[in-house]
């Protein structure tokens, strides 16, 4: 087998011929965060403090120190985030091997179905009715739930109302199925968690986190643009950022995508 | 009675705006204990410990036994009006912009001759009743009041000069989310403020309480996060050059002390969200206040920190909260020689628990939202710099005078 010839996907990339999606929301301090009860941790929201903008405090140069947590903004989430994934190898942003950060995604549209109804929970059936007309979901990729969420403005993307969010999201099932029966790589979604915003009440409670992590796999969130990518075909390039015993990291997520 | 004061109407956008000046301020140490009654809004003189002479001006040695012990106490500020004259000519720079001017010498009931500022609705020979009040330079001076209240008295030209009044002013309250900040919006549309901006962080949470806030007269939300530099920056921006009093309502209560085991998290958001964020509106608020001390019946005025009493002494239960309210307070002292220069002053307003969530297991007294509001107005109205709210607050003050080191003790049991 000859070697893969990288040169000719460079020229691919900058010729157009492979289009590179960003499917990264702009860090800003408006942008919802995950909300917890306040006797709770909270994640930190993103801030942003000018050190210098060419005066004097630094006559020639602007920069800005940065402030949030590690599962602000579009985040990965890494096994360690949650305690069924807590003893597992290689659990920490730091110490997950890297070829793991670039792989395929298939994409399963509920993005009418969301609208219908905030607490869509996709199932087993749902997604095998996607296999049916995509093909099988191909071990190691990562599943990606496109819900048009990322299209809401603020306060109807968080959706928070008295009993708390309603969000979509998947039923403990599937997400099972989808580790044990597809071996994805990971889970991810344009909502603010990888669970529906109902998750809690779920059983066992949040299960994207608790079947995902348990086994060791990822969950990316906060996305946006998912529908630009096809269903299959895309190849997403999601790396957090190397910190020790990281639990998860803000990061840039790109989708390569065919040219049509 | 007093003429009421009519609206301003809006201001010439080609006239320069006339910037502050100050009254003499300069004062003995001594006099100061004057700063300090009027500070809280109290009427205090000296009194001789050994003879019981009232003594004024402050002195270091009693004029009627030479006895050094010469303690402020409170005393019967009545008196009469023996004599007034009204300055029309004024070498002081502050006074010749405002004159006519009228003052007198009262005669007070407990022995003294005061020269004094006459409110409008006093006359020579009547009884009246003296004040102690912080000048725009933050300096102790006389105001004669007439002995019961006239109609509109409040809008005397004087004492709006010695107080910071929110008839006809526009306020920035910082916080809406909170009961505090929503009583606070319904006590200055009731004190006739003719505008109030709310502030609202995250406005995708819905908060209790929402619709209630925006149907209040007057109330306008706008997006503010103090813990944002740059919406902080921004709000300025907009809306800094119209905001006369600025009332910091954001809170941060939770109990515990230092070694609770919670880390620095919740301290360091307390502290984000108190410290960081006084001094976020300090600096970007501070500068226009500052100039526009002078800007007509509705100058810039005052800026108002409510704060723990526990900042004065700190309580272990709720040890992380009262450290973040000491550093505020810190920063308030600061603050207010900062705005001095402008004629704006520092309301510090002390309460101990309010009735309000974060503080549901702790005992009554507390102090109910719509109380502290009402203290608010009630403060700024007098022009005083510090105010002590409810029972618990009180009963702190008292016992930090008498010892500190009991009062420590007190509150780590």
């Amino acid at each position: 087998m000859n070697a893969p010839d990288l040169l000719s996907f460079a020229t691919a990339v900058s010729s157009g011929a492979i289009r590179v999606v960003d499917l990264t929301q702009t860090l800003t301090p408006e942008f919802p965060i995950i909300a917890l009860p306040p006797e709770l941790g909270q994640c930190a929201p993103f801030r942003l403090e000018e050190i210098s903008r060419y005066d004097q405090r630094g006559p020639a140069w602007y920069w800005n120190n940065f402030s949030m947590g590690e599962h602000t903004g579009t985040h990965f989430d890494a096994p360690i985030h949650w305690v069924s994934g807590k003893d597992l190898p290689d659990n920490a942003v730091d110490s997950i091997p890297p070829r793991n950060f670039i792989a395929p995604a298939c994409v399963v549209d509920c993005s009418a179905e969301s609208a219908a109804d905030a607490d869509f929970t996709l199932t087993i059936p749902f997604v095998e009715a996607w296999e049916g007309k995509h093909g099988r979901v191909a071990a190691g990729s990562w599943l990606l739930l496109r819900t048009d969420w990322s299209k809401r403005d603020a306060r109807a993307y968080a959706n928070l109302k008295e009993d708390g969010a309603h969000t979509p999201g998947p039923a403990p099932e599937v997400v099972k199925w989808l580790v044990e029966e597809r071996d994805i790589l990971g889970f991810g979604t344009e909502t603010i968690g990888t669970d529906a915003g109902q998750g809690h009440h779920f059983n066992p409670p949040f299960p994207a986190h608790f079947y995902m992590h348990g086994k060791g796999r990822y969950g990316l969130q906060c996305l946006t643009n998912l529908d630009l990518l096809p269903p299959t075909g895309a190849v997403i390039i999601a790396a957090p950022l190397k910190i020790r015993q990281g639990s998860g990291s803000p990061l840039r997520v790109l989708a390569l995508i065919a040219s049509r | 009675m007093t003429t009421p004061l009519i609206k301003p109407p809006r201001k010439d956008p080609l006239a320069r705006t006339r910037l502050p000046l100050l009254p003499p301020a300069a004062r003995s140490r001594t006099a100061h204990g004057l700063t300090a009654a009027a500070a809280e809004g109290r009427f205090a003189l000296q009194v001789c410990q050994d003879c019981a002479a009232v003594v004024y001006p402050p002195r270091d040695a009693c004029p009627s036994c030479l006895s050094a012990r010469l303690p402020f106490r409170d005393v019967d500020p009545r008196g009469k009006l023996t004599v007034e004259t009204t300055v029309r000519v004024s070498p002081e720079p502050y006074f010749r912009e405002r004159v006519p001017w009228r003052v007198g010498l009262v005669k007070l009931d407990v022995g003294p001759m005061v020269v004094a500022h006459l409110h409008g609705d006093t006359r020579e020979g009547e009884v009246v009743c003296l004040a102690l009040k912080l000048d725009r330079s933050g300096a102790p001076v006389m105001l004669a009041l007439p002995e019961k209240d006239t109609p509109h008295m409040a809008d005397d030209p004087i004492l709006r000069e010695l107080t910071c009044d929110p008839k006809f002013r526009r306020i920035l309250i910082t916080d809406g989310r909170n009961a505090v900040g929503q009583a606070m919006a319904k006590a200055f549309a009731d004190a006739g403020a003719s505008a109030i901006f709310v502030g609202i962080a995250d406005p995708w949470k819905p908060f209790a309480g929402e619709a209630a806030l925006k149907a209040i007269a007057g109330v306008e939300i706008v997006p503010l996060d103090l813990t944002d530099s740059a919406s902080v920056d921004k709000l300025a921006a907009q809306n800094g050059g119209r905001i006369d009093i600025v009332v910091n309502t954001a809170e941060h209560v939770r109990p515990g002390g230092v070694i609770g085991g919670d880390g620095v998290t919740v301290a360091r958001e307390a502290m984000e969200l108190r410290y960081l964020g006084l001094m976020r509106l300090a600096q970007a608020f501070g500068p226009g206040l500052r100039m526009r001390g002078a800007d007509g019946v509705n100058s810039s005025a005052a800026f108002v920190n409510l704060l723990s009493v526990h900042a004065l002494a700190n309580w272990p239960a709720y040890g992380v909260y009262s450290a973040a309210e000491a550093a505020c307070l810190s920063l308030a002292q600061s603050l207010r020689a900062e705005l001095r220069p402008g004629g704006v002053k520092v309301l510090n307003v002390f309460a101990g628990p309010l009735e309000t969530e974060w503080f549901q297991t702790v005992p009554p007294p507390k102090v109910a939202p719509a109380a502290l509001a009402k203290a608010v107005v009630g403060a700024l109205r007098q022009g005083i710099e510090d105010v002590y709210v409810g029972d618990v607050a009180q009963d702190i003050r008292a016992r930090l005078d008498i010892n500190p080191k009991a009062l420590e003790r007190e509150l780590g049991e």
